[in-house]
Protein backbone atom coordinates (compact mmCIF):
# COMPACT_ATOMS: atom_id res chain seq x y z
CA UNK A 1 0.00 0.00 0.00
CA UNK A 2 1.54 3.28 -1.10
CA UNK A 3 0.94 6.35 1.09
CA UNK A 4 -1.46 7.66 -1.58
CA UNK A 5 -3.75 4.67 -0.98
CA UNK A 6 -4.02 5.30 2.75
CA UNK A 7 -7.14 7.32 3.56
CA UNK A 8 -5.74 8.59 6.87
CA UNK A 9 -2.64 9.82 5.12
CA UNK A 10 -4.82 11.40 2.44
CA UNK A 11 -6.99 13.08 5.06
CA UNK A 12 -3.95 14.43 6.86
CA UNK A 13 -2.45 15.72 3.61
CA UNK A 14 -5.76 17.36 2.73
CA UNK A 15 -5.93 19.14 6.07
CA UNK A 16 -2.28 20.15 6.16
CA UNK A 17 -2.19 21.42 2.59
CA UNK A 18 -5.01 23.88 3.42
CA UNK A 19 -6.27 23.26 -0.10
CA UNK A 20 -8.38 26.26 -1.23
CA UNK A 21 -10.97 24.10 -2.95
CA UNK A 22 -11.37 21.88 0.08
CA UNK A 23 -11.58 24.90 2.34
CA UNK A 24 -14.43 26.35 0.30
CA UNK A 25 -16.26 23.01 0.32
CA UNK A 26 -15.90 22.67 4.09
CA UNK A 27 -17.16 26.21 4.69
CA UNK A 28 -20.14 25.68 2.40
CA UNK A 29 -21.01 22.38 4.11
CA UNK A 30 -20.95 24.02 7.53
CA UNK A 31 -22.85 27.09 6.35
CA UNK A 32 -25.63 25.08 4.74
CA UNK A 33 -26.06 22.63 7.61
CA UNK A 34 -25.78 25.21 10.38
CA UNK A 35 -28.32 27.51 8.73
CA UNK A 36 -30.63 24.58 8.20
CA UNK A 37 -30.36 23.58 11.86
CA UNK A 38 -30.84 27.18 13.01
CA UNK A 39 -33.99 27.66 10.96
CA UNK A 40 -35.33 24.24 11.87
CA UNK A 41 -34.70 24.90 15.58
CA UNK A 42 -36.49 28.25 15.51
CA UNK A 43 -39.53 26.52 14.06
CA UNK A 44 -39.37 23.14 15.77
CA UNK A 45 -38.53 23.98 19.39
CA UNK A 46 -41.75 25.97 20.00
CA UNK A 47 -43.79 23.48 18.03
CA UNK A 48 -42.38 20.54 19.98
CA UNK A 49 -43.04 22.28 23.29
CA UNK A 50 -46.57 23.23 22.23
CA UNK A 51 -47.28 19.64 21.28
CA UNK A 52 -46.15 18.57 24.73
CA UNK A 53 -48.33 21.06 26.59
CA UNK A 54 -51.56 21.41 24.64
CA UNK A 55 -54.05 18.65 24.14
CA UNK A 56 -56.22 18.95 21.07
CA UNK A 57 -57.94 16.60 18.65
CA UNK A 58 -55.47 15.08 16.23
CA UNK A 59 -52.54 15.62 18.58
CA UNK A 60 -51.62 11.96 18.67
CA UNK A 61 -51.78 11.71 14.90
CA UNK A 62 -49.47 14.73 14.63
CA UNK A 63 -47.00 13.16 17.07
CA UNK A 64 -46.99 9.90 15.13
CA UNK A 65 -46.51 11.81 11.89
CA UNK A 66 -43.55 13.78 13.26
CA UNK A 67 -41.98 10.61 14.61
CA UNK A 68 -42.43 8.92 11.25
CA UNK A 69 -40.94 11.87 9.38
CA UNK A 70 -37.73 11.42 11.37
CA UNK A 71 -37.21 8.52 8.99
CA UNK A 72 -37.90 10.54 5.83
CA UNK A 73 -35.37 9.42 3.22
CA UNK A 74 -33.20 12.43 2.25
CA UNK A 75 -33.62 11.64 -1.42
CA UNK A 76 -37.41 11.93 -1.07
CA UNK A 77 -37.08 15.27 0.71
CA UNK A 78 -34.72 16.36 -2.07
CA UNK A 79 -37.14 15.29 -4.75
CA UNK A 80 -40.02 17.20 -3.12
CA UNK A 81 -37.93 20.35 -2.86
CA UNK A 82 -36.74 19.85 -6.43
CA UNK A 83 -40.30 19.68 -7.75
CA UNK A 84 -41.24 22.70 -5.63
CA UNK A 85 -38.33 24.87 -6.81
CA UNK A 86 -38.16 23.64 -10.39
CA UNK A 87 -39.12 26.23 -13.00
CA UNK A 88 -42.21 24.19 -13.71
CA UNK A 89 -43.04 24.03 -9.98
CA UNK A 90 -44.98 26.40 -7.71
CA UNK A 91 -41.90 28.32 -6.47
CA UNK A 92 -40.11 28.18 -9.82
CA UNK A 93 -40.10 31.92 -10.42
CA UNK A 94 -37.50 32.49 -7.68
CA UNK A 95 -34.84 30.55 -9.57
CA UNK A 96 -33.56 28.86 -6.43
CA UNK A 97 -32.84 25.42 -7.82
CA UNK A 98 -29.15 24.47 -7.85
CA UNK A 99 -28.26 27.12 -5.25
CA UNK A 100 -27.13 26.76 -1.63
CA UNK A 101 -30.51 28.18 -0.58
CA UNK A 102 -32.24 25.16 -2.08
CA UNK A 103 -29.93 22.92 -0.08
CA UNK A 104 -30.78 24.75 3.14
CA UNK A 105 -34.51 24.35 2.45
CA UNK A 106 -34.13 20.61 1.83
CA UNK A 107 -32.12 20.13 5.02
CA UNK A 108 -34.62 22.13 7.07
CA UNK A 109 -37.26 19.62 5.99
CA UNK A 110 -35.03 16.76 7.11
CA UNK A 111 -34.00 18.29 10.43
CA UNK A 112 -37.32 19.81 11.48
CA UNK A 113 -39.13 16.55 12.38
CA UNK A 114 -36.18 15.31 14.43
CA UNK A 115 -35.96 18.46 16.54
CA UNK A 116 -39.74 18.82 16.90
CA UNK A 117 -40.38 15.19 17.85
CA UNK A 118 -37.52 14.94 20.33
CA UNK A 119 -38.33 18.33 21.87
CA UNK A 120 -41.92 17.20 22.38
CA UNK A 121 -40.69 14.14 24.22
CA UNK A 122 -38.19 16.04 26.40
CA UNK A 123 -40.60 18.80 27.34
CA UNK A 124 -43.38 16.36 28.06
CA UNK A 125 -41.16 14.42 30.46
CA UNK A 126 -40.13 17.60 32.23
CA UNK A 127 -43.70 18.82 32.36
CA UNK A 128 -45.03 15.69 34.03
CA UNK A 129 -42.31 16.13 36.64
CA UNK A 130 -43.08 19.77 37.42
CA UNK A 131 -46.73 20.06 36.41
CA UNK A 132 -48.05 20.64 39.91
CA UNK A 133 -45.46 23.24 40.89
CA UNK A 134 -45.98 25.12 37.65
CA UNK A 135 -49.71 25.09 38.10
CA UNK A 136 -49.43 26.27 41.71
CA UNK A 137 -47.50 29.26 40.39
CA UNK A 138 -50.53 29.99 38.28
CA UNK A 139 -48.76 29.57 34.97
CA UNK A 140 -50.83 28.76 31.94
CA UNK A 141 -49.41 26.67 29.09
CA UNK A 142 -48.15 29.68 27.14
CA UNK A 143 -46.14 30.87 30.15
CA UNK A 144 -44.89 27.36 30.88
CA UNK A 145 -43.45 26.97 27.41
CA UNK A 146 -40.36 29.20 27.72
CA UNK A 147 -39.75 28.00 31.28
CA UNK A 148 -39.78 24.36 30.31
CA UNK A 149 -37.73 24.93 27.16
CA UNK A 150 -35.12 26.79 29.20
CA UNK A 151 -35.10 24.11 31.87
CA UNK A 152 -34.61 21.41 29.24
CA UNK A 153 -31.88 23.36 27.44
CA UNK A 154 -29.10 20.84 28.03
CA UNK A 155 -31.04 17.90 26.69
CA UNK A 156 -32.33 20.11 23.88
CA UNK A 157 -28.75 20.84 22.91
CA UNK A 158 -28.32 17.13 22.29
CA UNK A 159 -31.54 17.18 20.29
CA UNK A 160 -30.20 20.00 18.13
CA UNK A 161 -26.92 18.14 17.67
CA UNK A 162 -28.87 15.12 16.47
CA UNK A 163 -30.46 17.41 13.91
CA UNK A 164 -27.08 18.75 12.89
CA UNK A 165 -25.79 15.22 12.51
CA UNK A 166 -28.61 14.42 10.14
CA UNK A 167 -27.97 17.58 8.12
CA UNK A 168 -24.22 17.22 7.80
CA UNK A 169 -24.37 13.52 6.98
CA UNK A 170 -27.05 13.44 4.32
CA UNK A 171 -26.21 13.46 0.64
CA UNK A 172 -29.38 12.43 -1.17
CA UNK A 173 -31.20 15.74 -0.81
CA UNK A 174 -28.36 18.18 -1.49
CA UNK A 175 -27.27 16.15 -4.50
CA UNK A 176 -30.67 16.57 -6.17
CA UNK A 177 -31.45 20.18 -5.28
CA UNK A 178 -27.87 21.47 -5.35
CA UNK A 179 -26.59 19.57 -8.37
CA UNK A 180 -23.06 19.19 -6.93
CA UNK A 181 -21.81 22.16 -8.99
CA UNK A 182 -18.10 22.73 -8.55
CA UNK A 183 -17.49 25.89 -6.54
CA UNK A 184 -21.18 26.64 -6.08
CA UNK A 185 -23.10 23.78 -4.47
CA UNK A 186 -20.46 21.13 -3.92
CA UNK A 187 -20.31 20.11 -0.25
CA UNK A 188 -18.39 17.44 1.65
CA UNK A 189 -20.88 14.63 1.19
CA UNK A 190 -21.43 15.24 -2.53
CA UNK A 191 -17.65 15.43 -3.03
CA UNK A 192 -17.34 12.05 -1.35
CA UNK A 193 -19.93 10.58 -3.73
CA UNK A 194 -18.16 12.15 -6.71
CA UNK A 195 -14.71 10.85 -5.74
CA UNK A 196 -16.16 7.40 -5.07
CA UNK A 197 -17.68 7.37 -8.54
CA UNK A 198 -14.29 8.25 -10.00
CA UNK A 199 -12.80 5.30 -8.14
CA UNK A 200 -10.70 7.64 -5.96
CA UNK A 201 -11.54 5.59 -2.89
CA UNK A 202 -8.67 6.86 -0.75
CA UNK A 203 -9.51 10.49 -1.46
CA UNK A 204 -13.21 9.81 -0.83
CA UNK A 205 -12.48 8.20 2.51
CA UNK A 206 -9.99 10.96 3.31
CA UNK A 207 -12.74 13.53 2.78
CA UNK A 208 -14.98 11.40 5.00
CA UNK A 209 -12.39 11.53 7.77
CA UNK A 210 -12.14 15.31 7.42
CA UNK A 211 -15.94 15.60 7.67
CA UNK A 212 -16.09 13.33 10.70
CA UNK A 213 -13.32 15.32 12.39
CA UNK A 214 -15.24 18.55 11.85
CA UNK A 215 -18.48 17.12 13.20
CA UNK A 216 -16.58 15.78 16.20
CA UNK A 217 -15.11 19.21 16.87
CA UNK A 218 -18.54 20.83 16.77
CA UNK A 219 -19.94 18.23 19.13
CA UNK A 220 -17.00 18.68 21.48
CA UNK A 221 -17.59 22.42 21.47
CA UNK A 222 -21.26 21.95 22.30
CA UNK A 223 -20.40 19.50 25.06
CA UNK A 224 -17.87 21.90 26.52
CA UNK A 225 -20.35 24.77 26.54
CA UNK A 226 -23.02 22.69 28.22
CA UNK A 227 -20.65 21.25 30.83
CA UNK A 228 -19.24 24.67 31.68
CA UNK A 229 -22.64 26.25 32.16
CA UNK A 230 -23.88 23.28 34.18
CA UNK A 231 -20.94 23.64 36.53
CA UNK A 232 -21.55 27.35 36.84
CA UNK A 233 -25.10 26.62 37.89
CA UNK A 234 -23.70 24.37 40.60
CA UNK B 1 -51.16 36.45 -0.10
CA UNK B 2 -49.82 32.93 0.05
CA UNK B 3 -47.35 33.88 -2.63
CA UNK B 4 -46.26 36.97 -0.72
CA UNK B 5 -45.53 34.94 2.40
CA UNK B 6 -43.66 32.41 0.33
CA UNK B 7 -41.54 35.09 -1.31
CA UNK B 8 -40.72 36.68 2.04
CA UNK B 9 -39.72 33.32 3.49
CA UNK B 10 -37.72 32.36 0.44
CA UNK B 11 -36.17 35.81 0.28
CA UNK B 12 -35.11 35.63 3.91
CA UNK B 13 -33.43 32.28 3.44
CA UNK B 14 -31.89 33.59 0.24
CA UNK B 15 -30.46 36.63 2.00
CA UNK B 16 -28.84 34.57 4.70
CA UNK B 17 -27.19 32.17 2.35
CA UNK B 18 -26.33 34.54 -0.47
CA UNK B 19 -23.41 36.92 -0.31
CA UNK B 20 -20.15 35.16 -0.83
CA UNK B 21 -21.84 31.97 -1.95
CA UNK B 22 -23.40 33.45 -5.04
CA UNK B 23 -20.99 34.59 -7.70
CA UNK B 24 -21.80 37.09 -10.42
CA UNK B 25 -24.93 36.70 -12.49
CA UNK B 26 -22.93 36.03 -15.64
CA UNK B 27 -23.25 32.27 -15.67
CA UNK B 28 -25.22 29.50 -17.26
CA UNK B 29 -26.13 26.11 -15.88
CA UNK B 30 -25.39 23.13 -18.07
CA UNK B 31 -26.85 19.67 -17.65
CA UNK B 32 -24.39 17.10 -18.90
CA UNK B 33 -23.30 13.54 -18.43
CA UNK B 34 -21.16 12.04 -15.71
CA UNK B 35 -18.60 10.89 -18.31
CA UNK B 36 -17.73 14.46 -19.33
CA UNK B 37 -17.56 15.69 -15.74
CA UNK B 38 -15.80 12.70 -14.13
CA UNK B 39 -13.10 12.51 -16.78
CA UNK B 40 -12.15 16.13 -16.07
CA UNK B 41 -13.09 17.49 -19.52
CA UNK B 42 -15.07 20.42 -18.17
CA UNK B 43 -12.30 21.46 -15.79
CA UNK B 44 -10.08 21.62 -18.86
CA UNK B 45 -12.30 23.48 -21.33
CA UNK B 46 -14.61 25.73 -19.29
CA UNK B 47 -11.83 28.07 -18.09
CA UNK B 48 -10.93 28.79 -21.74
CA UNK B 49 -14.55 29.64 -22.52
CA UNK B 50 -14.88 31.77 -19.39
CA UNK B 51 -11.75 33.69 -20.26
CA UNK B 52 -12.95 34.40 -23.77
CA UNK B 53 -16.50 35.42 -22.93
CA UNK B 54 -16.63 36.17 -19.20
CA UNK B 55 -19.38 33.58 -18.81
CA UNK B 56 -19.06 30.92 -16.11
CA UNK B 57 -20.56 27.49 -16.74
CA UNK B 58 -22.07 25.58 -13.84
CA UNK B 59 -22.16 21.89 -14.61
CA UNK B 60 -24.77 19.51 -13.28
CA UNK B 61 -23.52 16.04 -14.11
CA UNK B 62 -26.26 13.43 -14.30
CA UNK B 63 -27.30 10.56 -16.55
CA UNK B 64 -28.60 11.53 -19.99
CA UNK B 65 -32.18 10.56 -19.08
CA UNK B 66 -32.14 12.84 -16.04
CA UNK B 67 -30.40 15.59 -18.03
CA UNK B 68 -33.25 15.56 -20.56
CA UNK B 69 -35.79 15.71 -17.74
CA UNK B 70 -34.06 18.65 -16.03
CA UNK B 71 -33.91 20.52 -19.34
CA UNK B 72 -37.53 19.65 -20.15
CA UNK B 73 -38.58 21.36 -16.93
CA UNK B 74 -36.57 24.46 -17.77
CA UNK B 75 -34.10 24.11 -14.90
CA UNK B 76 -30.91 24.48 -16.93
CA UNK B 77 -29.84 26.82 -19.71
CA UNK B 78 -27.99 24.32 -21.85
CA UNK B 79 -27.62 20.62 -22.57
CA UNK B 80 -24.63 18.51 -23.67
CA UNK B 81 -25.40 14.80 -23.87
CA UNK B 82 -24.68 11.67 -25.91
CA UNK B 83 -27.84 10.08 -27.20
CA UNK B 84 -28.35 11.30 -30.76
CA UNK B 85 -31.72 9.57 -31.20
CA UNK B 86 -32.97 10.96 -27.89
CA UNK B 87 -31.65 14.40 -28.81
CA UNK B 88 -33.51 14.37 -32.12
CA UNK B 89 -36.67 13.32 -30.28
CA UNK B 90 -36.11 16.18 -27.82
CA UNK B 91 -36.10 18.63 -30.73
CA UNK B 92 -39.12 16.95 -32.30
CA UNK B 93 -40.94 17.38 -28.97
CA UNK B 94 -40.26 21.10 -29.18
CA UNK B 95 -37.95 21.42 -26.16
CA UNK B 96 -34.86 22.37 -28.16
CA UNK B 97 -34.39 24.31 -31.34
CA UNK B 98 -31.01 23.15 -32.58
CA UNK B 99 -28.55 20.31 -32.12
CA UNK B 100 -24.88 20.33 -33.12
CA UNK B 101 -22.33 17.53 -33.16
CA UNK B 102 -19.52 18.51 -30.79
CA UNK B 103 -17.21 15.55 -30.27
CA UNK B 104 -17.13 11.79 -30.01
CA UNK B 105 -15.39 9.05 -28.16
CA UNK B 106 -16.15 5.37 -28.06
CA UNK B 107 -17.65 2.74 -25.87
CA UNK B 108 -15.61 -0.24 -24.74
CA UNK B 109 -16.24 -3.47 -22.86
CA UNK B 110 -14.20 -4.10 -19.74
CA UNK B 111 -14.12 -7.33 -17.79
CA UNK B 112 -12.12 -9.76 -15.67
CA UNK B 113 -8.57 -10.14 -17.00
CA UNK B 114 -9.01 -13.92 -17.54
CA UNK B 115 -11.95 -13.12 -19.88
CA UNK B 116 -14.18 -16.17 -19.16
CA UNK B 117 -16.50 -15.36 -22.08
CA UNK B 118 -13.62 -14.95 -24.52
CA UNK B 119 -14.75 -11.61 -25.93
CA UNK B 120 -11.21 -10.48 -26.70
CA UNK B 121 -11.10 -13.10 -29.48
CA UNK B 122 -13.88 -11.55 -31.55
CA UNK B 123 -14.03 -8.44 -33.73
CA UNK B 124 -17.74 -7.81 -33.56
CA UNK B 125 -19.39 -6.20 -30.58
CA UNK B 126 -22.65 -8.11 -31.13
CA UNK B 127 -20.67 -11.34 -31.03
CA UNK B 128 -18.94 -10.18 -27.84
CA UNK B 129 -22.32 -9.49 -26.24
CA UNK B 130 -23.64 -12.87 -27.42
CA UNK B 131 -20.61 -14.62 -25.90
CA UNK B 132 -21.17 -12.94 -22.55
CA UNK B 133 -24.83 -13.99 -22.61
CA UNK B 134 -24.10 -17.55 -23.72
CA UNK B 135 -21.48 -18.12 -21.04
CA UNK B 136 -23.75 -16.37 -18.53
CA UNK B 137 -20.78 -14.40 -17.25
CA UNK B 138 -21.74 -11.71 -14.75
CA UNK B 139 -22.44 -8.40 -16.46
CA UNK B 140 -22.96 -5.11 -14.62
CA UNK B 141 -25.33 -2.78 -16.47
CA UNK B 142 -25.99 0.88 -15.70
CA UNK B 143 -29.74 0.32 -15.74
CA UNK B 144 -30.34 4.06 -15.30
CA UNK B 145 -31.67 5.20 -18.69
CA UNK B 146 -28.43 7.06 -19.37
CA UNK B 147 -26.94 7.49 -22.83
CA UNK B 148 -24.54 4.63 -22.15
CA UNK B 149 -27.35 2.40 -20.91
CA UNK B 150 -29.45 3.17 -23.97
CA UNK B 151 -26.49 2.32 -26.25
CA UNK B 152 -25.93 -0.93 -24.34
CA UNK B 153 -29.57 -1.95 -24.71
CA UNK B 154 -29.46 -1.32 -28.47
CA UNK B 155 -26.42 -3.61 -28.72
CA UNK B 156 -28.15 -6.44 -26.81
CA UNK B 157 -30.99 -6.11 -29.25
CA UNK B 158 -28.59 -6.25 -32.21
CA UNK B 159 -27.01 -9.33 -30.68
CA UNK B 160 -30.42 -10.97 -30.47
CA UNK B 161 -30.18 -11.39 -26.73
CA UNK B 162 -32.78 -10.47 -24.15
CA UNK B 163 -30.53 -9.67 -21.23
CA UNK B 164 -32.02 -11.24 -18.16
CA UNK B 165 -31.13 -13.82 -15.57
CA UNK B 166 -28.83 -14.23 -12.63
CA UNK B 167 -25.79 -13.08 -14.62
CA UNK B 168 -27.27 -9.75 -15.79
CA UNK B 169 -27.24 -7.17 -13.03
CA UNK B 170 -28.97 -3.85 -13.50
CA UNK B 171 -27.46 -1.46 -11.00
CA UNK B 172 -29.38 1.76 -11.56
CA UNK B 173 -26.21 3.78 -10.98
CA UNK B 174 -23.89 6.16 -12.72
CA UNK B 175 -20.88 4.95 -14.71
CA UNK B 176 -18.40 5.30 -11.85
CA UNK B 177 -20.47 3.41 -9.26
CA UNK B 178 -21.20 0.75 -11.90
CA UNK B 179 -17.47 0.29 -12.53
CA UNK B 180 -16.85 0.11 -8.78
CA UNK B 181 -19.47 -2.61 -8.51
CA UNK B 182 -18.23 -4.46 -11.59
CA UNK B 183 -14.72 -4.41 -10.13
CA UNK B 184 -16.10 -5.72 -6.84
CA UNK B 185 -17.89 -8.69 -8.40
CA UNK B 186 -15.43 -9.16 -11.27
CA UNK B 187 -18.11 -8.67 -13.89
CA UNK B 188 -18.11 -7.45 -17.47
CA UNK B 189 -19.34 -3.91 -18.03
CA UNK B 190 -20.06 -1.56 -20.90
CA UNK B 191 -18.53 1.88 -20.46
CA UNK B 192 -17.45 4.97 -22.32
CA UNK B 193 -13.69 5.18 -22.73
CA UNK B 194 -13.34 8.54 -20.98
CA UNK B 195 -14.75 7.34 -17.66
CA UNK B 196 -12.68 4.15 -17.88
CA UNK B 197 -9.35 5.90 -18.52
CA UNK B 198 -9.95 8.32 -15.67
CA UNK B 199 -11.21 5.55 -13.33
CA UNK B 200 -8.91 4.78 -10.40
CA UNK B 201 -10.27 1.56 -8.91
CA UNK B 202 -10.16 -1.09 -11.69
CA UNK B 203 -8.90 -3.94 -9.49
CA UNK B 204 -8.89 -7.01 -11.79
CA UNK B 205 -10.89 -5.36 -14.59
CA UNK B 206 -9.20 -4.69 -17.87
CA UNK B 207 -10.15 -3.37 -21.31
CA UNK B 208 -11.18 -6.42 -23.36
CA UNK B 209 -13.06 -5.15 -26.38
CA UNK B 210 -12.78 -2.01 -28.49
CA UNK B 211 -12.74 -0.74 -32.05
CA UNK B 212 -16.06 -1.85 -33.56
CA UNK B 213 -17.74 0.98 -35.49
CA UNK B 214 -20.96 0.26 -33.63
CA UNK B 215 -19.25 1.58 -30.49
CA UNK B 216 -19.09 5.15 -31.78
CA UNK B 217 -20.32 7.56 -29.11
CA UNK B 218 -21.39 10.97 -30.36
CA UNK B 219 -21.86 13.96 -28.07
CA UNK B 220 -24.18 16.78 -29.08
CA UNK B 221 -24.97 20.24 -27.76
CA UNK B 222 -28.57 21.40 -27.72
CA UNK B 223 -29.94 24.90 -27.86
CA UNK B 224 -33.05 24.91 -25.69
CA UNK B 225 -36.34 26.28 -26.94
CA UNK B 226 -37.05 29.96 -26.28
CA UNK B 227 -40.77 29.37 -26.74
CA UNK B 228 -40.92 26.65 -24.10
CA UNK B 229 -38.77 28.41 -21.53
CA UNK B 230 -38.47 32.16 -22.18
CA UNK B 231 -36.88 32.74 -18.74
CA UNK B 232 -33.65 30.87 -19.56
CA UNK B 233 -30.41 32.65 -20.42
CA UNK B 234 -30.67 31.86 -24.10
CA UNK B 235 -28.21 34.51 -25.17
CA UNK B 236 -25.39 33.24 -22.93
CA UNK B 237 -26.28 29.60 -23.63
CA UNK B 238 -26.10 30.27 -27.35
CA UNK B 239 -22.58 31.68 -26.95
CA UNK B 240 -21.53 28.45 -25.21
CA UNK B 241 -23.25 26.33 -27.86
CA UNK B 242 -21.44 28.20 -30.65
CA UNK B 243 -18.12 28.20 -28.82
CA UNK B 244 -18.14 24.40 -28.47
CA UNK B 245 -18.19 24.01 -32.25
CA UNK B 246 -15.88 26.98 -32.92
CA UNK B 247 -12.22 26.49 -33.66
CA UNK B 248 -11.25 27.56 -30.14
CA UNK B 249 -13.72 25.18 -28.53
CA UNK B 250 -12.79 22.26 -30.74
CA UNK B 251 -9.10 22.87 -30.06
CA UNK B 252 -9.71 22.96 -26.30
CA UNK B 253 -11.47 19.58 -26.52
CA UNK B 254 -8.63 18.12 -28.61
CA UNK B 255 -6.03 19.42 -26.14
CA UNK B 256 -7.61 17.63 -23.18
CA UNK B 257 -5.77 14.44 -22.27
CA UNK B 258 -5.56 12.06 -19.32
CA UNK B 259 -2.28 10.14 -19.02
CA UNK B 260 -1.32 11.62 -22.42
CA UNK B 261 -4.35 9.97 -23.95
CA UNK B 262 -6.97 12.14 -25.65
CA UNK B 263 -10.43 11.16 -24.43
CA UNK B 264 -12.72 13.16 -26.69
CA UNK B 265 -12.31 13.84 -30.39
CA UNK B 266 -13.82 17.06 -31.74
CA UNK B 267 -15.95 16.51 -34.84
CA UNK B 268 -18.17 19.55 -35.26
CA UNK B 269 -19.43 20.01 -38.78
CA UNK B 270 -19.66 23.70 -39.37
CA UNK B 271 -23.42 24.13 -39.26
CA UNK B 272 -25.76 21.25 -39.88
Amino acid sequence: MSPGDNPFYTALTLILSMDQGLFAIVILSLKVSLFAVLIASILALPLGAALALWHFPGRNALIVLLNALMGLPPVVAGLCVYLLLSRAGPLGQFGLLFTPTAMVIAQVILVFPIIAALTRQQVEALHSEYAEQLRSLGLNQLRMMPTLLWDARFSLLTVILAGFGRASAEVGAVMIVGGNIDGVTRVMTTSIVLETSKGNLALALGLGIVLLTLVTLINALAHLVSETSKRRLG
Amino acid sequence: MKNAIASIAVGAVGLITSGSLMAADNFITLASTTSTENSGLFDAIIPAFAEETGIAVRVIAVGTGQAFEIARRGDVDSLLVHDTLGEQQFIADGYASERLDVMYNDFIIVGPSNDPAGIAETDSVTDAFARIANSESPFASRGDDSGTHRAELRLWEDAGVIPQGEWYRELGSGMGPTLNTAAGMNAYSFTDRATWVAFQNPQDLTLLFEGDNALFNQYGSLLLSEQQHPHLKHDLASQWHQWLVSEAGQQAIADFTVNDQPLFFPNAKHRE
